[in-house]
C-alpha cells in the first residue's frame, strides 16, 4: 500500500495542484494566500486614505504635537499651561486616565468583594438589597450612569455661595475642614515643610518593617503553630513610629485647609465633582460585576472543603480566610482582570462629564483645534491598547503565579 | 447619483457607487438636493421641531443655496455635526455645504483647506454671571469656575485673554449647550461663556433672564459664516453669492414681498442685475438668470431672515449691531453685482 | 400485679412549639437577627431602604401628567400638593414618549418598526427555544432582508437582489463543485455573490422596479432614533458579528500561523480599544479610508464598527464554546472522513453555538447598553434626544424624569434578556 501511493509521487516531482490538494503545502498556500488578501487589503485602505488627505492637503503628520495647544485644562497632575505643546496636554490626559481607572479599579474592588460576599449571606433582607443593587445596575447603561452621577452631585449638593456669609444654607464639615459644594469636595492639604523628610522616611520605613514581619509572623506560624494577632500590630506599626517622629521633630507637617475666598474655596485640595462622579458611577457600575465574580467564586468552593475546616477546629473568618478564599481566588481572577480593563476602557466615558482625560485632550479638543482626526485618533487608540496590553500582561502573570500548581 | 446614494445608504454596493465627482454643483444638481451640514440644536440658528423640520438662521442660508441651485428651498437634507465631526464632514463630502455658526479662522481657512464663503453673522465671546455675584467686568473673574463649551474658538480665546490679563481661572469643559446651562444654573460655574449670540439665546429660556448679565467685554472677534471644501471655486462662488445675494437684497431692498414686482423690470440697474433681468449673471455661475430671485424668495432678504429667527421679536431677541449694513452703522457690506 | 411502671405510658401531648420557633418570627430571627453582625447589617439595611423611598416616593407621586412645560408643570404641583412641594414631571414623558421610542420616525409608518420587531421575535424565536418548530429557522434566516424592507423601505426588489447573491453563492457551491472541485466552488462562491452585489445588485434591482414597481415609502436613517435606533444598531451588530466572530474564532484556534497571527491581532486590537474611539473613528475617519468621494451615513459607518466591535468579543465567546466541547467530537468527526469544514459545519459548530447562546444573549446585552454611547458623535438615540428636548425651551432644566424613564426602559430590556439567559443555562447545565 505505502510503496503503491509513494511510487507516483517519487516520479512525478512536484505539481503546482499539490499546493491546493496536497496537505503538506496546502497549509502554506493558504497562509500566502491569507498574508495577500491581508496586505491587499490594507494596502488598499492606506492607499484610500493616502490618497484623500492628500486631496484634503493634510498629509499625515504628528508635528501639530509639538505645537502650543492654547488650551488650559483643570485638572493637572503635572505642570501644565495652555502655552505647552499638545503632546504636553495628551500626558496630562493619559495621567488623568490612569488615575481615574487606578481609583475606579481599588473602589470597585472593594465594593465588589463586599457586595459579592453580602450577596451570599444568610440574612434575607441584605442578600435582596445586594441582588436589588446588582441587577439594577448592570441592566442601565454606564453612560446613563455617569451622566447620571454628575447631575445628582450638580443638583444635589450646595454650591459654593451657600456657604457665605451670616445666613449661609451650607455648612463645612469636621471642624470647617471639609466642603462638599457642587463644584466638588474640598479637603485638608498636606503641605511639607523643612525637616518633614525624616517623617517621610520613618513612614516608609514602617512600611518595610510591617512587611518584613508579616513574613516573620508567618514562618513563626508554620513552625511552632502559633498564630499572631498580626492585624493589630501591623497596625501599630503602620501608626505609632510616624506619630512619635512627627512630634519629635516639631510637627513639621501642617495642613492647609479649605477656606472661602473670592468665587470658589482656596487651599487645601479640591477633588472636582468630574472626577467624583465618573469614579463612583465606574466603581459603583464595575462592582457588580466583580461581585457576581466573587459570588461564582465562592460557590465554587466545594461545601466538603467548608466542612473539613471546620472539623478541623477553624472559625468561621479563619475558614474564609484560608480555605475558601484561595481557592475561590483562582475562579474570580480571570473575570476581575476583563473588568479592570473595562472599567479602564470605560473611562474612556469621562468626556460625557468633560473630565479631561486622554479621550477629552487628545482626543476631544486637540483633534478639534488641529484638525488631525487620523493621528489623534491613531494615538488615542494606541494609548489605550498600551494600556489594556500592560494590565492584562500584569495581571496574566499574576493568575499564572497563583494558578493551581498541578504535580 | 440617486441610484448610487440609496445603494450607498445600505452595503457594500455603496463601494462602488459615488466616485464620480465632476464638481459639487454637478453632484448636487444630479441627486436633486443639497446636503447641509447644521448645528446639532442652537435656538434660532440651527434646530428641528417636533417633526424634524429644521429651522433657524444657519438653515435659511442652506435653504436660499438650494432655492439658487435647484429651486426648490425644502431641497435640503440636514446633517447635525458636533464640534468635532463638522470638518471632516465637510472634508469628507458627506456635506456639500457647512453652516454652522463656524468662525473664520486663519489656520481652519488654510491649514484646514476650508474656504469660507463670507460672514453670516459678526458675533464674539462674551461672559454670563448671575447678577447676585456682583461682577461687572471680565476682569474681576479672578479665580472664577468657568463654563466652555469645548471643540471652539472659546477655549482658546478664553486661555488667551486670562493669560494676557495674569489672572487665574478654573475651566469647565462641557460638550453641549444643554449640559452647559445645567451646571451655570445650579451653580457649579459661576461664568458661561461662549458667543454673544449663544448666550443671549440661552439666557432667553432662563426661567429669570432678568437675574443673570451677560458682561460688556467681548474679547473676541468671531465672524461665523457658511463654508465649503477648498478647490471647488464654482461652488463656493455660488454659495459666496447666494449670501451676498442676501445681503444686497436687504440694502436695495428686494424682500419676499416685492420681489414678484421688482422682477418685472426696475430703474434701477444693480437690482435687474441681481434678479436676471438684465445681463446674465447666473450664466457666469453656470446657473440660470433667475438663481438670485428664487434665492431671495426662499426665505427673504437678509434682514427678513434675521427678524425671523434671531431678531428682537423672537425669543433669542438679537439686535442687529454690527450687523446691520454698512450704511446703517454695521459692518455688513456685499460687494457689487456687476 | 400492680399497674406501678418505671416509665410513662402514656405520651404527653405535643405542645406548641414556642412562639420564638414558628412563623415570622422564627423566620425573622434565623434570616434577620441570627447574631450580632446581622442584626446589625438588617438594620443599616431597613435604614437604608426607608431613606430611600422616603427621599424618591413623594416625587414619584406628587406628580403632575398633564402640563404642558416645565413651569406650567411646577405650577401645577405646587397647586396640587401645597406650596413646597416638589414633584415629578411625568408630563414630558406623556409629551415625548414615541419620540423617545422611534425618533423622528414618520409617525404614519410607526407600523413598519413595530411589525419588524414583532416579526424578529418570532425569527429568533426558533434560536432561543427548542419546542419550536425547525423549519422556522427558515424565516430566521429571511429575517434580515424582511426587516431591512420595513425598516428603511424603498423597493422590495433590493433586498431581493442582494438575497439573490447568497442564493448564488449556495449553487456555486452545489452545482459548480461537481464541475471545478471543491476549492474552486469554494473561491466562486466568494467571488460570484461579490461581483453580483458590486455590480448587478443596484442595476438589476431598479430595473425590476421600474417594472414591477412594489415597495415602501423610503425613510432615510437620519429619521432613525430613540429606542428604536439602539435596537436597530444593538440587533444588526449582533446579527452580523455572528458569521465574522464564527471565523475568527475558527481562526484564533487554527494552526496555520499566519491565519492565527491575524486573527488574534484583530480580536486584541479590538478589545484594547474603548469602543467610543471606534465611533470617532466611524464618525471622523471611516470615509477616508474608502476611495475619494464615496460616502456611507453615518448610521451605517457606526453599524460597520459597531460589528467590528462586537465580533471580536463573539470570538472569544465561540472559543469558549469550542474549547468546552469534548475532544471526543472532533474525533468522532474525523474518524467518518470528514474534512475540515464539513465536520466544522455539521458536528462541531452546531453545539459550539448552542452552549455559546448564554453568553451572546450576554454580548448582546452589554451591545445594546454601550449603544447609547453613539449620543457622544451626534446621533439620536434615548440619551441623545434627553438632551435635545433639555434644548427645548419648554422642558429647559428637566432632569430626572427623562434619565428615569430611559434608565427603567433599558433596565427592562436588559433585566429580561439576563432572566432568559440565565434559564438557557440552567437548561443547558442539566443537559449534559
Amino acid at each position: 500500500m505505502t510503496a503503491l501511493s509513494d511510487q507516483p509521487k517519487a516520479k512525478h516531482g512536484f505539481r503546482l495542484s499539490m499546493l491546493i490538494y496536497d496537505k503538506r503545502y496546502r497549509s502554506i498556500t493558504i497562509q500566502i494566500v491569507a498574508l495577500i488578501l491581508l496586505f491587499t487589503a490594507f494596502g488598499w485602505l492606506f492607499n484610500n486614505a493616502a490618497m484623500n488627505l492628500a486631496k484634503l492637503g493634510k498629509p499625515l503628520s504628528f508635528g501639530f504635537l509639538s505645537q502650543p495647544s492654547g488650551y488650559d485644562i483643570n485638572q493637572r497632575l503635572i505642570e501644565y499651561n495652555s502655552t505647552m505643546t499638545h503632546a504636553r496636554a495628551a500626558l496630562v490626559g493619559i495621567l488623568n486616565t490612569l488615575l481615574v481607572a487606578v481609583l475606579g479599579c481599588i473602589t470597585a474592588t472593594f465594593i465588589g468583594v463586599s457586595v459579592g460576599v453580602l450577596r451570599l449571606s444568610k440574612n434575607w433582607i441584605v442578600s435582596r438589597l445586594m441582588g436589588f443593587y446588582i441587577e439594577g445596575l448592570r441592566n442601565v447603561p454606564i453612560l446613563l450612569w455617569i451622566v447620571l452621577s454628575m447631575a445628582i452631585f450638580i443638583e444635589m449638593l450646595p454650591r459654593p455661595s451657600a456657604f457665605r456669609g451670616a445666613n449661609a444654607t451650607a455648612t463645612m464639615y469636621l471642624n470647617d475642614s471639609v466642603a462638599f459644594t457642587n463644584r466638588g469636595f474640598y479637603i485638608p492639604k498636606p503641605i511639607f515643610n523643612a525637616g518633614s523628610s525624616i517623617d517621610v522616611i520613618v513612614f516608609l520605613l514602617s512600611l518595610v518593617a510591617i512587611w518584613f514581619f508579616g513574613r516573620w509572623a508567618k514562618k513563626r506560624q508554620e513552625n511552632s503553630g502559633d498564630i499572631l494577632p498580626t492585624f493589630w500590630i501591623k497596625l501599630a506599626i503602620f501608626f505609632i513610629p510616624s506619630i512619635i517622629v512627627f512630634y519629635l521633630s516639631g510637627q513639621p507637617i501642617s495642613l492647609s485647609y479649605p477656606a472661602l475666598t473670592g468665587f470658589n474655596f482656596t487651599g487645601g485640595f479640591h477633588l472636582r465633582n468630574s472626577l467624583i462622579a465618573l469614579w463612583l458611577a465606574l466603581s459603583f457600575y464595575t462592582a457588580t460585576y466583580i461581585a457576581e465574580a466573587v459570588r461564582a467564586g465562592v460557590q465554587s468552593v466545594s461545601k466538603g472543603q467548608t466542612e473539613a475546616a471546620f472539623a478541623l477546629g477553624l472559625r468561621p473568618g479563619r475558614t474564609m480566610q484560608l480555605v475558601v478564599l484561595p481557592q475561590a481566588l483562582r475562579v474570580i481572577i480571570p473575570p476581575m482582570i476583563s473588568q479592570y480593563l473595562n472599567l479602564t476602557k470605560n473611562s474612556s466615558l469621562a468626556i460625557a462629564v468633560g473630565y479631561m482625560d486622554v479621550t477629552g485632550t487628545l482626543g476631544g479638543i486637540t483633534l478639534n483645534q488641529t484638525g488631525r482626526e487620523m493621528e489623534s485618533l491613531l494615538l488615542l487608540m494606541g494609548v489605550y491598547l498600551t494600556i489594556s496590553l500592560t494590565v492584562s500582561l500584569v495581571m496574566n502573570w499574576y493568575n499564572n503565579s497563583i494558578k493551581l500548581k498541578e504535580r | 447619483m440617486k441610484k448610487s446614494v440609496f445603494i450607498g445608504a445600505l452595503t457594500v454596493a455603496g463601494l462602488a457607487s459615488g466616485m464620480a465627482s465632476a464638481g459639487t454643483m454637478a453632484d448636487v444638481q444630479a441627486k436633486g438636493f443639497l446636503q447641509c451640514g447644521v448645528s446639532t440644536g442652537l435656538v434660532g440658528f440651527a434646530a428641528p421641531d417636533a417633526n424634524g423640520n429644521w429651522a433657524g438662521f444657519d438653515v435659511a442660508v442652506c435653504r436660499a443655496v438650494a432655492a439658487a441651485v435647484l429651486g426648490d428651498p425644502q431641497a435640503v437634507k440636514f446633517t447635525p455635526t458636533t464640534g468635532k465631526t463638522r470638518f471632516t464632514a465637510l472634508a469628507s463630502g458627506e456635506v456639500d455645504m457647512l453652516a454652522r455658526n463656524t468662525t473664520w479662522t486663519f489656520t481652519r481657512d488654510v491649514d484646514l483647506k476650508f474656504e469660507f464663503a463670507g460672514v453670516n453673522y459678526y458675533d464674539g465671546q462674551g461672559f454670563m454671571v448671575p447678577k447676585s455675584l456682583g461682577v461687572a467686568s471680565a476682569k474681576d473673574l479672578d479665580g472664577a469656575t468657568i463654563c466652555i463649551q469645548t471643540g471652539t474658538t472659546t477655549e482658546l480665546n478664553l486661555a488667551d485673554f486670562f493669560r494676557a490679563n495674569n489672572i487665574k481661572y478654573e475651566p469647565v469643559p462641557i460638550e453641549t449647550n444643554a449640559e452647559g446651562q445645567q451646571q451655570f444654573l445650579a451653580g457649579a460655574c459661576d461664568v458661561y461663556t461662549t458667543d454673544a449670540s449663544g448666550l443671549a439665546a440661552t439666557r432667553a429660556t432662563f426661567e429669570n433672564p432678568g437675574d443673570y448679565v451677560v458682561l460688556p467685554e467681548i474679547i473676541s472677534k468671531e465672524p461665523l459664516g457658511p463654508l465649503v471644501r477648498h478647490g471647488d471655486q464654482q461652488w463656493g462662488d455660488l454659495v459666496r453669492w447666494t449670501l451676498n445675494a442676501l445681503i444686497s437684497a436687504e440694502e436695495l431692498g428686494i424682500t419676499s414681498a416685492n420681489i414678484d414686482e421688482l422682477s418685472k423690470g426696475t430703474n434701477n440697474p444693480e437690482i435687474n442685475r441681481i434678479l436676471g433681468t438684465e445681463g446674465d449673471l447666473g450664466g457666469m455661475l453656470g446657473l440660470d438668470k433667475q438663481w438670485a430671485r428664487r434665492a431671495i424668495s426662499a426665505g427673504g432678504n437678509y434682514a427678513e431672515i434675521f427678524e425671523r429667527n434671531i431678531g428682537s421679536a423672537t425669543p433669542v431677541g438679537l439686535s442687529r449691531g454690527l450687523n446691520a449694513l454698512w450704511s446703517d452703522g454695521g459692518i455688513l457690506y456685499s460687494p457689487p453685482f456687476r | 400485679m400492680s399497674d406501678v411502671s418505671y416509665v410513662r405510658t402514656k405520651m404527653l401531648d405535643e405542645m406548641a412549639p414556642p412562639v420564638s420557633q414558628v412563623g415570622p418570627i422564627r423566620w425573622a430571627r434565623e434570616n434577620l437577627f441570627s447574631s450580632v453582625t446581622n442584626s446589625v447589617l438588617t438594620l443599616l439595611a431597613i435604614w437604608f431602604i426607608y431613606s430611600l423611598l422616603a427621599a424618591t416616593l413623594p416625587w414619584i407621586v406628587f406628580s403632575s401628567f398633564s402640563a404642558n412645560s416645565l413651569g406650567e408643570c411646577r405650577t401645577a404641583i405646587r397647586d396640587a400638593y401645597g406650596a413646597d412641594a416638589t414633584g415629578a414631571c411625568w408630563s414630558v414623558i406623556r409629551e415625548r414618549y414615541l419620540q423617545l421610542l422611534f425618533g423622528f420616525y414618520p409617525s404614519e409608518s410607526y407600523w413598519r418598526p413595530i411589525l419588524a420587531l414583532v416579526l424578529m421575535l418570532v425569527a429568533i424565536g426558533p434560536i432561543l427555544f427548542e419546542g419550536l418548530p425547525r423549519k422556522m429557522l427558515i424565516f430566521s434566516g429571511l429575517y434580515p432582508f424582511v426587516g431591512f424592507f420595513l425598516l428603511w423601505g424603498g423597493t422590495v426588489w433590493l433586498p431581493v437582489t442582494i438575497l439573490l447573491g447568497f442564493v448564488i453563492a449556495y449553487f456555486a457551491t452545489t452545482m459548480l463543485g461537481k464541475v471545478i472541485g471543491s476549492l474552486g466552488a469554494v473561491i466562486a462562491a466568494i467571488l460570484l455573490p461579490v461581483i453580483w452585489w458590486l455590480f448587478l445588485a443596484g442595476p438589476v434591482a431598479y430595473g425590476l422596479h421600474a417594472i414591477v414597481p412594489i415597495g415602501l415609502v423610503p425613510i432615510e436613517s437620519a429619521r432613525f432614533g430613540g429606542f428604536l435606533l439602539s435596537i436597530v444598531i444593538g440587533v444588526t451588530g449582533i446579527v452580523l458579528s455572528l458569521p465574522i466572530g464564527v471565523l475568527l474564532a475558527l481562526g484564533r484556534r487554527s494552526d496555520l500561523f499566519v491565519v492565527r497571527t491575524i486573527c488574534i491581532g484583530f480580536i486584541e486590537f479590538i478589545r484594547g480599544v474603548p469602543l467610543i474611539t471606534l465611533l470617532f473613528v466611524a464618525s471622523t475617519l471611516l470615509n477616508y479610508f474608502l476611495p475619494p468621494g464615496t460616502t456611507f451615513d453615518i448610521v451605517l459607518r457606526v453599524m460597520i464598527m459597531v460589528t467590528l466591535f462586537s465580533s471580536a468579543y463573539m470570538a472569544e465567546v465561540i472559543r469558549g464554546g469550542l474549547a468546552a466541547l469534548p475532544r471526543g467530537q472532533y474525533e468522532a468527526a474525523n474518524a467518518l472522513g470528514m474534512d475540515y469544514w464539513k465536520s466544522m459545519r455539521l458536528i462541531i459548530m452546531p453545539q459550539a453555538l448552542k452552549i455559546s447562546i448564554p453568553s451572546i444573549v450576554g454580548i448582546f446585552i452589554g451591545l445594546f447598553k454601550d449603544t447609547t454611547l453613539v449620543s457622544i458623535i451626534g446621533l439620536m438615540d434615548p440619551l441623545g434626544l434627553s438632551t435635545a428636548i433639555r434644548a427645548n425651551a419648554a422642558w429647559n432644566g428637566i432632569v430626572w424624569e427623562l434619565y428615569g424613564f430611559i434608565a427603567l426602559m433599558f433596565f427592562i430590556f436588559c433585566f429580561s434578556m439576563s432572566r432568559y439567559s440565565m434559564y438557557l443555562e440552567r437548561k443547558l447545565q442539566t443537559g449534559h
